[in-house]
């Protein structure tokens, strides 16, 4: 009965979504005020429809109805309740409800927060948020339907989630990334709203940020979410990959950062109305791209949700025409609305150019990198592998200058800056900079001499943004007369936090590739062995039952000096329904170091264990900054700029 | 040039380039990613010494492969290989082309059941127990067949099944066109 | 309450799970052991750059299928024979082709891979250095008066809240 309620108000939201499309653009090209209206309440009625048949799937999955297929293949008697809920989304077709779920929330979103927009660009917005639902609900309701049932024959056990999903951090990453990914819809549909109307300004840029920020900020923790749980999960210490579905979510998240830029641009000086124009398309076309990449089997990868060529074509049409549609309005369009105020080569309009410059290419180097073995396969080049090796060497070389001109930014003001007065302010932070970066270098004895410049340049980098943010906010918080917090507005220490976040990010990602230690090691019950200064202990195994696996844990206690660090757990878990086995590592995390303890392999006609060891220097650098960007994302939308009442 | 026509031409260059990507990923629709190509198209079979599968006290060399003939690699614990072989005992009954075969990662037991079960097509069956010999063909999965030519050089190699189809359409003209252009 | 009567059973399994694993071990270990730390890093490295080529996107430190763990032991045999890291890419090259190997070669039909992103780089930047000194010529009041033509009550409404606010972002 429930997942009949829910196939059925899928089909009513699918109405809805071609009336919420239809309507209001009809109306205003004939002028019928009553159906421009429309826009707003059949985004209501969207939004309830498809929560109604979101809750069904879930209602599914928490009673555990294994009549619907869905639920059968990923669910099992003995999964615990809240990993039930995860499992949700935990396959192609639960996902994509997902996705459509959080596109209705975002509508309904924009609906309800659009009270001092004029109505007509209100409608345009919705009915374009409405043609992007039409696509993917049509998609699910003929191709990929999680209602579907497996009557009258069904199991009475379901074949279980797939043990790698079965832990926290999977359960909040995919609803966190597509809040990210289908956000930056919203800033779509104002860009397309705004090409229809053949107007852009600074009210439009307004408008736009905020939805723009908040989606940045989803995004940016779901990224880190996803690379946190690689982290712990898989067992090898590793963060990110350069799969092509890592790189599927990164390159929205570039885009999304140079619009950011860009729209503060158009915000403030009303220039790049015609770039932001176009970042904000491609924001969004990223994502949809990333969601073809992930489903369609076109390229290889361990993330990949589905390997169906048939709903792959499905949605590289919905693709195609979407954004296709979308770059010819741009096309027709933009002349019209790109006029530009002037701005020296030295200004914060400048700077941002060069930033949106880097990041574009960036971008543009890893979609190439990503789609590489259908380009050598069409002009039959030669299989290659393009992987991390090439990914990191040309990521860092491209992003060194970017990082460099994030010091510069909030120091050069809009409109012309002079050279030698930023040399002033500058110098000294330069110089301060290349000196802690040599004091660390201290710490890095015994490696190669790559090594220890890439070290170096990190560092250097990441002290040179530190004490120029620090110093920039200081003399404004200070002037005129004396110090006082709120000189500075909120939007500003968002800025601060965003930019301070993604330098403590270098620091992690720099220190943690090159600082750390990894060994296997051999030991046996009661044995210890040293390893870097510390001292690991391998007390022994007991058995522990949960209630879907049996595991092998084992305990290892760690000491510096003669004193107790921690206490780690790395278990060896086989779960009941399908017989896996998966490794879960034992993890101590502190500000300078993670402990890391992943149980390899009995050794046989031995009680030794192979165990894996790491030291992990920094790591938790990663996350704590990815937090504090999407922090500094966070405060920047409260801003109370965003909450002005005035109307027109 | 004309300032209108650059901006024109400047705005419609990202529908495009998109244009363009949408159509190399249509290219990519349908095809398998994990293919891979052998390295030794051309090249000869590797130099090896093994013992056989039917007798571990004979022993086998790379001179003893003479082709045009076909090396199938197949294990006991590869299912796709079960499926397979019933044609491959099709061809040898039908005289159609000698076929070697590779045990590859196998054990002499199990290797001998699969013979005693599915039949012996093999003129000689090569026990590769640690799979070496398979690396050193750029072996990556079973069942794979390596097509050897009349000068006994790998012309081919095929990963998966070989079906009628498979063999009609792509492995026998391969070895006719093969023995046309080697003889004036 | 069924899983109560199945723990005895359970138990059992286990122990039969682990006696079973251990013969199987023969065939899954990924213990290797050095003893010179500088062989063991090159190890770290090399399995960590070379892929696993049956299987979906990993490289040989991620993956234990069978292949995976007869490639480590030729990579463990090779150093300790004093065989260089190319030497042993070399080797898995000459078998399973470019693919094996994450860092894509530098050759013609790479070229675009390798010196795209920068070559884009580098043509942007001369675009964008253009378009700026292109503006230094127009620092004028006829482009003030084109500010002023376009400007409109949007943007008045902008300029007055950023006074309010205090225009320091």
């Amino acid at each position: 009965m429930i997942p009949e309620i829910g196939n059925l108000a899928l089909n009513f939201a699918l109405a809805i979504a071609l009336l919420q499309f239809i309507l209001p653009l009809v109306g205003l090209s004939t002028n019928r005020w009553r159906l421009v209206l429309l826009a707003k309440p059949m985004a209501t009625a969207l939004f309830i429809f498809v929560s109604i048949a979101f809750a069904a799937l879930a209602w599914s999955f928490y009673i555990n109805d294994f009549t619907v297929a869905y639920v059968a293949s990923h669910s099992n008697r003995f999964l615990p309740t809240a990993y039930r809920l995860g499992a949700t989304w935990g396959g192609h077709e639960g996902s994509l409800l997902l996705w459509v779920f959080i596109l209705a929330s975002w509508t309904f979103a924009v609906a309800m927060m659009s009270r001092t927009l004029p109505a007509m660009t209100r409608a345009r917005v919705l009915a374009v948020l409405g043609a992007v639902a039409i696509g993917f609900l049509s998609f699910i309701l003929f191709t990929s339907n999680p209602f579907d049932r497996l009557l009258p024959i069904y199991p009475v056990d379901g074949s279980d989630l797939n043990p790698l999903l079965q832990d926290p951090g999977m359960v909040f990453h995919p609803p966190l990334l597509y809040m990210g990914y289908v956000g930056f819809s919203v800033a779509f549909a104002f860009a397309l709203a705004a090409l229809l109307e053949g107007r852009i300004d600074a009210l439009w840029a307004r408008w736009v940020r905020p939805w723009t920020l908040a989606a940045w900020m989803f995004l940016t923790m779901g990224i880190a979410t996803g690379s946190w749980w690689a982290y712990y999960e898989l067992g090898w210490g590793g963060w990110w990959f350069w799969d092509p579905v890592e790189n599927a979510s990164f390159m929205p998240w570039l885009i999304g950062t140079a619009l950011l830029h860009s729209l503060a641009a158009t915000e403030k000086r009303g220039v790049f109305k015609a770039w932001t124009t176009l970042l904000a398309i491609a924001a969004f076309s990223f994502s949809l791209l990333g969601t073809f990449l992930v489903r369609s089997g076109v390229l290889t990868s361990v993330h990949a949700f589905a390997n169906d060529p048939v709903r792959g074509t499905y949605i590289l049409v919905f693709l195609g025409i979407v954004v296709g549609a979308s770059l010819l309005l741009f096309a027709m369009r933009a002349s019209t609305v790109s006029v530009t105020s002037w701005f020296g080569a030295l200004s914060r309009e400048a700077l941002f150019l060069w930033n949106n410059l880097i990041l574009a290419v960036v971008t543009v180097m890893v979609l190439i990198g990503t789609l590489q073995p259908i380009i050598a396969d069409l002009l039959e080049l030669g299989k290659v592998s393009v992987g991390p090796p090439y990914f990191n060497m040309v990521f860092n070389i491209l992003m060194t200058p970017l990082v460099f001109l994030v010091a510069l930014g909030p120091v050069v003001r809009w409109r012309e800056y002079s050279f030698s007065e930023l040399v002033v302010k500058s110098r000294i932070a330069f110089v301060l900079a290349l000196v802690i970066a040599a004091v660390s270098l201290l710490g890095a004895s015994g490696k190669t001499g790559s090594e220890m410049a890439q070290v170096y340049l990190g560092i250097f980098l990441a002290s040179w943004v530190t004490i120029m943010t620090f110093k920039e906010w200081w003399s404004q918080a200070n002037r005129k007369s004396g110090f006082k917090w709120r000189k500075v507005n909120t939007s500003y220490y968002g800025m601060m936090f965003a930019h301070l976040g993604l330098v403590i990010v270098v620091v992690g990602v720099v220190l943690s590739s090159h600082l750390s230690v990894e060994k296997v090691i051999r030991m046996g019950p009661a044995q210890k062995q040293e390893v870097n200064g510390f001292v690991f202990e391998f007390v022994g195994i007991t058995q522990r039952k949960a209630s879907n696996f049996d595991a092998l844990r084992g305990e290892f206690k760690v000491y510096k000096n003669d004193k107790l660090l921690a206490t780690l757990n790395p278990e060896k878990r086989q779960y009941h329904a399908s017989g896996q086995w998966m490794t879960e590592a034992g993890i101590d995390s502190s500000l300078f170091r993670d402990l890391y303890v992943a149980m390899g392999e009995q050794l046989p006609d031995s009680t030794d264990w192979a165990v894996r060891v790491y030291i992990k220097s920094f790591v938790m650098w990663l996350w704590l900054g990815g937090l504090m960007m999407a922090f500094g994302a966070l405060i920047s939308i409260l801003d109370k700029r965003y909450r002005s009442r005035e109307s027109k | 040039m004309d300032p209108v026509l650059k901006k024109k031409l400047l705005f419609i260059s990202p529908l495009a380039v998109f244009s363009v990507m949408v159509i190399l990923l249509f290219t990519g629709l349908g095809k398998d990613p994990t293919q891979l190509e052998s390295q030794l198209i051309g090249k000869p079979i590797p130099e090896f010494e093994r013992v056989t599968l039917m007798d571990t006290n004979q022993r086998v060399t790379d001179k003893d492969i003479k082709g045009p003939a076909l090396l199938n690699v197949f294990a006991s614990w590869c299912p796709s290989c079960y499926t397979e072989h019933p044609y491959l005992m099709q061809l040898q009954s039908q005289k159609a082309v000698t076929i070697y075969g590779l045990n590859y990662k196998d054990t002499v037991p199990k290797g001998l059941k699969f013979i005693n079960d599915l039949g012996d097509p093999y003129d000689t069956i090569i026990f590769d127990e640690n799979g070496r010999l398979g690396i050193e063909l750029g072996v990556y999965g079973a069942p794979e067949t390596f097509v050897i030519n009349a000068e006994n050089k790998i012309i081919y190699r095929h990963v998966g099944v070989v079906t009628d189809r498979v063999w009609q359409e792509l492995i026998k003209p391969m070895l006719v066109d093969d023995l046309k252009g080697n003889t004036p | 309450m069924k899983q109560l009567t199945l723990a005895p059973i359970k138990v059992l399994s286990l122990l039969l799970i682990m006696a079973v694993s251990a013969l199987t071990l023969k065939a899954e270990i990924i213990f290797y052991e050095f003893d010179d730390p500088v062989l063991e890093q090159r190890f770290n490295v090399l399995i960590q750059e070379l892929r696993c080529p049956k299987c979906q996107n990993n490289n040989l430190a991620d993956s234990n299928a069978p292949l995976s763990v007869d490639l480590k032991d030729i990579i463990y045999e090779q150093l300790h024979k004093g065989a260089t890291d190319d030497e042993i890419i070399s080797y898995l090259k000459a078998r399973y082709g470019d693919f094996i190997y994450y860092k894509p070669p530098v050759k013609p039909s790479t070229w675009f891979i390798w010196f795209g992103p920068f070559a884009l780089l580098l043509v942007g930047s001369f675009l964008v250095i253009r378009f700026l000194r292109s503006r230094s010529t127009t620092q004028s009041s006829t482009d003030d008066n084109t500010e002023k033509d376009s400007k409109d009550a949007s943007m008045k409404l902008v300029e007055q809240w950023q006074s309010e606010a205090g225009d320091n972002d």
